[in-house]
């Protein structure tokens, strides 16, 4: 066992990561020159969603911590995992952007020495929410980072990283996971069926957590499933209103449920913190802060519902691609597997030029709702592109 | 204005040609008869007090006498136009003259024949049929007249620029179009709405930012007004709504969403299954059951292909306005233009 195992089909950039871990031992023994080459003290790790790319960056940063270069068994290791290690910072927003407030508050630690004597690590997983802003503010520390700080900034793409940031920072690119090792890792860790493995493998496309959650989650399956059934339901103009709002619906639903169940926690954390209904709790602030949380919340509330949104676009997508897989005789296995026969239909009925406007639709569609178009109207539009042909 | 009646001149009172007219040549004056009708009240006060004013101007001791006709009786009447024992000069204001007493109408139709060269009689009659024998009779004796009718719903921005004029300020046709937009059809509202933008205006053309500041509070209405005009396939006024909610401030955001609203609405109205009774109905497309006539009505001139064209328009001008696209102004005008002509296509 190791702290790489759960990077499932990422053997390339592991083995980067490896060597710059040596590199970083070495340099910690006061070694230097070709022993320590692999080593770097920025890092930018991107990889399409579901990759793994906030994985890696926390698996490196307990091999760092580790005396057996990420044995994934000691404290070192285990804490550096959970988020709990004293000397490493996992910085995560569910918001739309990193506040600049909250990157001084990283450059303050990152510049304090590591307690256990070892590194300093700091991870930025969401490097493509820093505000342009955030990111000045972090120039300055990744460009002459303390001697035992290592930053180690994750995004999906080099574009959605500054530029500035982007220059200073060696680049590790991770690749969509393939299927099989995807379903391999289903039945390792979830001890599913290999159908099951399988399923779930080939309909998250390659995203990781998207593929335990059909694995492991029965309600997800049937979101997925109703999902599904849009194309063949749009039957006239009604039709297709209809299931614009189911979409819209569910994924309301959906991110309601994901944020209720932390919400509430994070407030109850916070007026604790705030000693609220104790002696000595400052009302007016107390209520300032709430206040705060709770707009913060209402951000990732819609923000999970976009995220939602897209996970069925992508899905739909997916399922065109199929149809199209039939029309031209590509003979790539289908993504869909389970629905051969519907698609085979619907391929039948329809023509590949149509197909690739639908799925043009379905791409226009997610770009408007990144954009911020009301989620109703892009669905709407979408559903009658997609009945149209 | 003139319509021939009589020799007297004739005009509207609210029409700023006729007023200015008026003022300049055939401005009331001492040894006239001036009859008012109409039903307007707003615009009969106003005759009435621009009468007093005129015969007044530059003088301090004009007696002005106000009273119902009705309380007429002859005495009262030959005190009141008889010869002045001081020599001063008077206004005599007769309103309501549809109640005149019947045996005074030969005594007041003689004074009209023969009016007093010191004394300014205003007859105000509320229109209707009532009295109007006395009408036409004075009518023939070639008073003048101006008529206090409430201008027509399309004739509001004339009125509105004559305000304007008539107050010393300028405003062109699509500002005046704005104002009745904002203000509504009350001819008081107008008239105040319009004196307080000549007074605050500082003698500028008064523009459409201008009534955006005083009046621009109903961005829902204004946005609905362009949704409601484009679904309705009137494009220009559609436009005209457009222009005027953009001027007004109005985000280019609600303009989409009003819109998107509407053909929503409209959609789910057209495709519902037949049959359904009123409240199902309103259930299943989403609205209040009052709503229901309108979108009948709204739904004549639609199709289904019709209406998908106009909502991938719509989705579209969303996203322009999002950013997509550095001018909002034109992809709402663009949207505005698609969505009204889809309207009738078949
Ligand atoms: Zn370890």
């Amino acid at each position: 066992m190791s702290v790489w195992d759960d990077l499932v089909g990422q053997e390339p950039a592991v083995g980067i990561l490896q060597r710059a871990v040596s590199g970083a031992a070495a340099r910690l023994r006061g070694e230097s020159g070709a022993a320590t080459a692999g080593m770097t003290h920025a890092w930018l790790i991107t990889g399409p969603p579901g990759s793994g790319r906030s994985n890696a960056g926390r698996a490196f940063a307990a091999a760092l911590q580790c005396a057996n270069e990420g044995c994934g068994e000691c404290n070192e290791c285990r804490t550096a995992l959970s988020g709990a290690h004293p000397d490493v910072s996992l910085i995560r927003t569910e918001l739309l952007s990193i506040r600049v407030s909250e990157i001084r508050e990283l450059i303050r630690r990152a510049a304090m020495s590591p307690t256990q004597g070892r590194w300093q690590v700091m991870v930025v997983e969401d490097a493509d929410r820093l505000t342009e802003q955030a990111a000045d503010a972090l120039l300055k520390s990744i460009e002459e980072p303390g001697p035992k700080t290592i930053w180690v900034l994750c995004a999906p793409t080099v574009e959605d990283v500054v530029p500035t940031i982007r220059s200073r920072c060696r680049l590790l690119v991770l690749r969509t996971p393939p299927v099989p090792a995807v379903a391999e890792m289903l039945s390792r860790t979830l001890g599913v069926d290999a159908e099951l493995a399988g399923f779930a493998a080939r309909a998250a496309q390659g995203h990781i957590g998207r593929a335990r959650a059909l694995a492991r989650d029965e309600t997800v399956r049937e979101r997925r499933t109703k999902v599904l059934e849009v194309p063949f339901a749009l039957r006239d103009l009604g039709a297709c209103l209809k299931a614009a709002q189911q979409l819209a619906e569910a994924a309301k639903e959906e991110a309601k449920g994901s944020a209720a169940a932390v919400d509430e926690k994070e407030r109850a954390a916070l007026e604790q913190a705030l000693g609220v209904g104790t002696k000595g709790a400052k009302p007016r602030e107390a209520a300032a802060a709430v206040k705060d949380l709770e707009e913060q919340q209402k951000a990732r509330a819609k923000r999970w519902e976009r995220d939602v949104l897209d996970r069925s676009l992508v899905d739909l997508m997916a399922l065109y691609r199929d149809v199209l897989v039939v029309q031209t005789r590509a003979g790539s296995e289908l993504i869909n597997a389970e629905l051969h026969t519907s698609i085979v239909q619907f391929a039948e009925r329809t023509t590949p030029e149509q197909t690739i406007r639908r799925i043009d639709a379905l791409a226009a569609c997610r770009e408007a709702i990144e954009m911020n178009v009301a989620p109703l109207l892009a669905l709407e539009a979408m559903t009658i592109a997609l009945f149209e042909g | 204005m003139t319509n021939g009646v009589g020799a007297g001149i004739v005009g509207r009172a609210w029409d700023a040609g006729f007023v200015m007219a008026a003022r300049r040549s055939a401005a009331p004056k001492l040894g006239d008869v001036l009859l008012v009708t109409g039903s307007e009240t707003f615009l009969a006060d106003r005759a009435v007090r621009s009468a007093i004013a005129a015969v007044s101007k530059g003088k301090s001791d004009v007696e002005v006498t106000d009273l119902g006709a009705g309380e007429l009786d002859v005495g009262v009447f030959a005190e009141l136009t008889g010869p002045s024992l001081f020599s001063a000069e008077r206004v005599l204001v007769l309103r309501m003259l549809e109640n005149l007493p019947t045996e005074m109408v030969p005594y007041l139709l003689e004074y009209a024949g023969a009016p007093a060269d010191d004394m300014l009689v205003v007859l105000v009659h509320s229109g209707g049929q009532k009295g109007k024998a006395v009408l036409d009779k004075l009518r023939k004796a070639s008073v003048n007249e101006v008529v206090a009718t409430a201008p027509k719903t399309w004739e509001l921005p004339q009125f509105v620029a004559g305000e304007i004029r008539l107050l010393g300020g300028t405003i062109d046709e699509r500002g005046a179009a704005a104002l009745v937009d904002a203000v509504g059809h009350d001819l008081r509202a107008l008239a105040g709405a319009c004196s307080q933008l000549v007074s605050d205006s500082g003698g500028q053309a008064i523009s459409t930012d201008l009534i955006g500041q005083y009046f621009g509070g109903r961005a829902e209405v204004t946005s609905f007004a362009v949704a409601d005009a484009a679904i309705a396939g009137r494009t220009e006024p559609a436009l005209e709504q457009l222009r005027w909610a953009l001027d007004c401030g109005v985000a280019a955001v609600l303009v989409t969403s009003a819109m998107a609203g509407g053909l929503r609405g409209l959609a789910k109205y057209s495709s519902a299954p037949p049959g359904l009774r009123e409240a199902d109905l309103a259930r299943e497309v989403g609205v209040p059951p009052w709503k229901l006539k309108t979108l009948r009505q709204q739904a004549r001139g639609w199709t289904p292909g019709g209406l998908a064209t106009a909502i991938k328009a719509v989705a579209q001008a969303d996203a322009d306005v999002k950013g997509a696209s550095g001018d909002a102004g034109y992809a709402l005008e663009r949207m505005v233009i698609t969505v009204s002509r889809a309207h009738g296509r078949r």
